[in-house]
């Protein structure tokens, strides 16, 4: 990419995740507007730690080359780069060569030659533990000190990139920038910042465009258009019947953040404080006033997931009112008695494994923070188990399945026999993770913990 | 004379909702309808950071609460009690955990 200063930059966003779908007019709209670049997300930590823990895409693979067939296209037409951030849900390497192997096909397929550029962003736990012992890792509240076996322990730790590994590939000559782990923003800042744009209105339109249309009257209606200048920026709907209203845009800051005036980046804190959100016409809105702080270190925020145990499912359900009329004493009952029963038959105390019984229909969801009371129609069982191995959990919930089937309130004096859902009433969920880091490295270079690989993609003519 | 329900902060909102900001904390926000609606859920003496606490089990000190009068909302973050999708964890994307906050009765006038 030429690297000529430019008066203003059209950020292109067509979704909220790759993969997610969007009508393809509006990316012709979007070409059709001047679009200068297109960023997409690929991913999110939202949907829970196993997809970094297992490095699996959230996403199917249909789903994402259908998204990127058209992006793929429109960008070659246009001679404009496109830019895919947390490729593959997590940004695991892998993740990001699962998403290059989807391109490659469809690069091929359509016998479009396009420079790709892969940045990878997993971590070595080896260098983390360097860096932990140079006291260059620090926590992010609610979290404390890290400690070097909570390292030790992670499947998989990725480091959220900002814009600077993403503009070196681009100003490297990259037309695809498939980006590892980055963080939500970067990826649509790092054009603008790459031209020039001052930081605060890059950034801030950045975040308002992450999730694609959903600062817009119809968020399914399909993404939206960021034009960042010198002096702010303004967003407009791709959906010509869709509209971007001040309080829309301005409301999207308070999306999915603890802090909704100011926002932490790799190399500095976005301010939106001072920002004015004025109405151009009914469905465009310019922003100005957005400042952006650079920070004295530039930092890299860790995301890491390990195994807690291995989990089996089972799931029944009542409708009898005289049990759902004692439900709570009857959950207790059960309790008690798959305690008894595993220590009975395979002698394991309740240090060794664990369950959590669920009332969907009662109170399944926010348990004693439930506002609500009174009997439930019917009530789906949930029994969740987790054990340090696979067969530990399942023999757990097999021992639970007679009471699952037929335990009654300690009143009855015969045996009712429950709902299961399915046969077999156990489904073995595999390993079950958890999200253990929220700590930052101080980096020594904004580029240095990410690693970018370029290829021209082969041509199959 | 029949006895009406109490009105709710969800009642003078058009949305309340909750959702994980990142995966240790959550927040939530109250879209009030209009001014009035605001300066009831705004009103530090009724919805303080003690009354969130209250409300889902907390530290009072843990609690940010956010008052937005160009919006006409109110937004609350705090750390999230169970660790994301762990096994008591039984809302992954906290999205439904506004329910207590807007079933909330607002004081009477």
């Amino acid at each position: 990419m030429d690297n000529e200063r430019v008066d203003q930059v059209k950020v292109l966003a067509p979704t909220g995740m790759l993969g997610a779908g969007f009508p393809e007019a509006t990316i012709e709209r979007g070409l059709a507007l001047g679009a200068d670049v297109i960023s997409v997300d690929g991913g999110s930590t939202d949907s829970g730690p196993y997809y970094l823990g297992a490095s699996q895409p959230k996403t199917t693979r249909a789903a994402v080359a259908r998204d990127l067939r058209v992006l793929l296209k429109a960008a070659a037409g246009a001679g404009i780069p496109l830019i895919v951030g947390s490729c593959g849900t997590s940004g695991t390497d892998s993740g990001v060569d699962w998403v290059a192997g989807i391109v490659a096909d469809i690069l091929a397929a359509e016998g479009l030659r396009l420079k790709v550029a892969r940045i990878y962003s997993e971590q070595s736990t080896d260098v983390l533990l360097e860096r932990l012992a140079e006291g260059r890792i620090h926590p992010l509240p609610p979290l404390g000190e890290l400690d070097p076996q909570t390292l030790q322990s992670c499947a998989h730790i990725v480091g959220a990139m900002g814009h600077e590994p993403i503009v070196a590939a681009l100003e490297a000559g990259a037309q695809v920038v498939l980006a590892g782990r980055a963080t939500d923003t970067a990826i649509a800042a790092a054009y603008p910042l790459m031209k020039g744009m001052p930081a605060g209105p890059s950034w801030h339109a950045a975040k308002i465009i992450e999730c694609g249309g959903q600062c817009t009257s119809n968020p399914r209606a399909g993404g939206v258009l960021a034009t960042v200048d010198a002096g702010g920026f303004t967003i407009e709907p791709l959906d010509p019947t869709a509209a971007c209203t001040p309080i829309l845009v301005a409301a999207h800051m308070l999306y999915e953040t603890v802090d909704p005036f100011r926002m932490r980046e790799p190399d500095g804190t976005l301010d939106v404080r001072e920002a004015v959100y004025t109405a151009l016409d009914d469905r465009i809105v310019r922003v100005e006033g957005s400042q952006f702080h650079v920070a004295e270190q530039h930092t890299i925020k860790l995301e890491g997931a390990r195994i807690t145990g291995y989990e089996t499912m089972s799931f029944s359900a009542i409708r009898d009112p005289h049990i759902l009329a004692h439900i709570d004493d009857w959950a207790d009952l059960m309790r008690t008695m798959i305690r008894q029963r595993v220590e009975q038959t395979i002698g394991l105390g309740d240090d060794k494994y664990a369950f959590d019984l669920r009332l969907y229909g009662h109170n399944a969801i926010l348990g004693d923070l439930d506002p609500a009371a009174g009997p439930p129609r019917e009530v789906g069982v949930m029994l969740l188990v987790n054990a340090p191995d696979q067969s530990t959990a399942t023999a757990v919930a097999k021992i639970a399945n007679p009471l699952m089937l037929h335990l009654p309130t300690a009143d009855m004096d015969y045996l009712p026999s429950l709902a299961f859902a399915t046969s077999p009433a156990e489904v073995e969920r595999g390993p079950a993770y958890e999200f253990v880091l929220h700590h930052v490295v101080d980096t020594l270079t904004p580029t240095d913990m990410f690693r970018t690989e370029f290829e021209e993609a082969s041509h199959h003519a | 004379m029949p006895e009406t329900a109490p009105t709710t902060l969800g009642d003078l909102a058009y949305e309340v909702r909750s959702k994980n900001a990142g995966p240790f904390w959550v927040t939530m926000e109250l879209f009030m309808r209009d001014a009035d609606g605001y300066r009831i859920a705004a009103d530090e003496t009724f919805l303080n950071e003690g009354t969130i606490a209250r409300l889902y089990g907390l530290d009072e000190a843990d609690v940010q609460m956010f008052r937005i009068p160009s919006l006409n909302v109110v937004k609350i973050s705090f750390p999230r009690p169970v660790s994301q999708a762990s096994l008591r964890d039984r809302d992954v994307h906290s999205g439904q955990h506004h329910v207590p906050l807007a079933v909330l009765p607002v004081p009477a006038t």
